[in-house]
């Protein structure tokens, strides 16, 4: 038992109560409190981080229930960077919504502090139920954060999002029943060891309800058959709220990884590797579409909406391999496309300030003001995003590359991924140069000021993609170790012999 | 006592299927209950149907799994918060349109990438 590992759930759930209670106190104290919240919750995630980095498993069992009986959670180095990551994020997106896109909406920051809370019990759950639930918290709160923003523009995106991922749980849900009708246990270490002794027909249950989690969690991570509502949904958010969920599809990647590696892994018996062989090609696909949507882009927002499904198929595609290299490789370049996306959709949004009436769209328009800054961010993201050196992408992007073994999946994944790699940077030249060279004669209405939160924020996430290349052998090294750990599942499964309180003499 | 159960899940779910794909609002929101209900029974279900079990250890012959119960609680509750958030979304959406069509306005705005999203609901 440790306790520390419940502080990240607890941090933004205390800050998002306190929010949801001082909604008519002044905005500068909701502010600063809210600010405060994630600060403390990055601090918490760091200490973590740094006692996940020896290797071993930590467990939190509440009310002090001893597992497979009682809910979980378990830290682990992988729980830990996913930690890490969203809290850098959340920092950042929660600096820049402080600029002013926190107003007209008194429960913004609490609804942002539960998003976060939802997220960390997503990473930090070891139990198949109480993932349904952390996907419930994190998704009411993106529902409220996705509709936050003056105007009607959301209302259909939200619906469609909204009802979509209202489907998704009811099939979570049915594939949760199926896995529990047979093995009787929700705890993930437990499922690993149950599945092994399961036979005939309640092999074939088991493997239905897998393949439907498996639908479940690739329509949070937006592949290819299900990811059609993320560009119109993540274009037309409030920029911090559209970096912030630059993370959410992470979720379901990471939920894949989890799950998949744990229960379905390679010594699974008549269920390793299950579904494996489905997600690789969709996931050169969804990254194939993703190209051609950001080819087709109309607007630098979309044009970043599709970057997050560019990367999602990026992601999968190793991840479905399944090497111990190739998980390796995925994370390093999880981490770097996550930030960068962010920073990108908060660029978008610089640029959308700036130019008057143009907006954001790829259209030529007056010269905007704050160019150099402006553009200077945008070739940052760009490059990093495409994956071109001397930025984290192109380190990423390389590892993966490295990562497969020869065959007909590294001709595959070898070809697409590069020839992807080179539309998309068509796709950002050609939205740079239309944007920030091509100007026309005009003078600039009102624009927005362009405050220093906005600055700062923009400017750390874009040039945390220098920070990963500064940094790179270290996180590399962490990255190794945390697929060296997901690949050894029995050190998981002795989650299962930690004493509780009042046993440990 | 099973069939007719399997028999009432199949036909919740089968018409909050078919509910769901329909083009308005107003169906689709009943179809999410209805299958919100299927769901739930099936959940239920996955504790095996025993009747007159009790799920504490020494009163009875024939015991019931307690858990199914709790997830199905759990599941009730989360299915009531959502639906009614989709109830506002879906006034929401016909406030602004004036138009109860899940796509927003017809004809007007015709915008072809909506087409595909309604085939995603079915998954």
């Amino acid at each position: 038992m440790n306790h520390w590992l419940i502080a990240p759930i607890l941090i933004p759930l205390l800050g998002g109560v306190l929010q949801a209670f001082m909604g008519y106190a002044p905005i500068s104290l909701r502010r600063t409190l809210a600010l405060g919240t994630t600060v403390l919750l990055l601090v918490s995630t760091i200490v973590l981080l740094v006692m996940a980095n020896d290797g071993s498993y930590r467990l939190y069992a509440f009310g002090n229930w001893q597992p497979p009986f009682g809910i979980v959670l378990v830290l682990d180095r992988l729980a830990a960077m996913m930690l890490v990551m969203t809290a850098v994020l959340a920092l950042f997106a929660h600096l820049f919504s402080i600029g002013g896109a926190d107003e007209g909406n008194r429960q913004f920051h609490g609804l942002f502090l539960f998003q976060l809370m939802g997220l960390n019990i997503a990473f930090m759950t070891g139990d198949l139920f109480n993932l349904f639930v952390a996907f419930e918290v994190l998704l009411i709160a993106s529902y409220g954060l996705l509709m936050h923003g003056g105007g009607t523009a959301r209302t259909v995106p939200g619906l469609h999002y909204v009802v979509l991922n209202l489907v998704g749980s009811a099939v979570f849900l049915i594939s949760v029943g199926m896995i529990y009708s047979v093995t009787g246990t929700l705890n993930m270490a437990d499922l690993a060891i149950r599945v092994l002794l399961l036979s005939g027909e309640e092999l074939e249950l088991v493997k239905a309800g897998g393949m439907m989690l498996l639908v479940v969690f690739a329509l949070k991570a937006a592949l290819l058959p299900l990811s059609f509502w993320l560009p119109r949904a993540y274009a037309r958010a409030t920029a911090p709220v559209a970096a912030l969920f630059a993370v959410m599809t992470k979720v379901g990647i990471y939920a894949i990884l989890r799950v998949y590696l744990l229960i379905f892994g390679d010594d699974a018996g008549a269920l390793a590797n299950l579904g494996m062989d489905w997600l690789f090609p969709l996931a050169l696909i969804t990254l194939i579409m993703g190209v051609v949507g950001a080819l087709g882009a109309q607007s630098l927002k979309t044009l970043v909406a599709w970057q997050v499904i560019i990367s999602v198929g990026t992601l999968l595609a190793p991840i479905a391999l399944g090497s111990e290299e190739a998980i390796s490789a995925a994370l390093f370049y999880l981490l770097s496309t996550t930030w960068t996306v962010a920073g990108l959709f908060l660029v978008a949004e610089l640029v959308a300030s700036q130019r008057g009436s143009a907006l954001d769209k790829i259209v030529t328009a007056p010269r905007m003001r704050h160019r150099t800054l402006i553009s200077v961010l945008f070739l940052i993201g760009a490059v990093a995003a495409a994956g071109l050196p001397p930025l984290s992408g192109f380190f990423g992007k390389l590892l993966i590359l490295n990562s497969v073994t020869s065959g007909p999946e590294m001709a595959w994944l070898w070809s697409v991924l590069i020839i992807g790699s080179f539309f998309t940077i068509i796709a950002y030249s050609r939205a740079g140069s239309i944007v920030f060279w091509r100007t026309v004669d005009g003078h600039i209405e009102e624009p927005k000021p362009l405050g220093g939160n906005l600055r700062a924020a923009t400017g750390a996430l874009v040039g945390l993609s220098l920070v990963i290349v500064a940094f790179a052998g270290p996180i590399n090294e962490y990255t190794n170790a945390t697929a060296a750990q997901l690949q050894n599942r029995a050190a998981y499964l002795e989650i299962l012999q930690i004493p509780m309180v009042g046993e440990e003499n | 006592m099973e069939l007719v159960f399997a028999l009432v899940i199949g036909a919740l779910t089968s018409s909050g299927v078919y509910l769901l794909l329909r083009a308005r609002t107003f169906p689709v929101v009943v179809g999410l209950t209805l299958i919100s209900y299927g769901v739930n029974l099936f959940l239920f279900s996955s504790g095996r149907l025993t009747t007159g079990g009790q799920p504490i250890l020494g009163s009875t012959e024939s015991y019931s799994d307690p858990l199914p119960q709790a997830l199905v609680l759990t599941a009730i509750v989360i299915g009531f918060a959502m639906t009614a958030f989709v109830v506002v979304l879906s006034l929401r959406n016909l406030a602004d349109n004036e138009d109860d069509h899940v796509d927003g306005r017809q004809g007007e705005r015709p915008e072809k990438p909506e087409q595909k999203s309604e085939e995603e609901r079915s998954q």
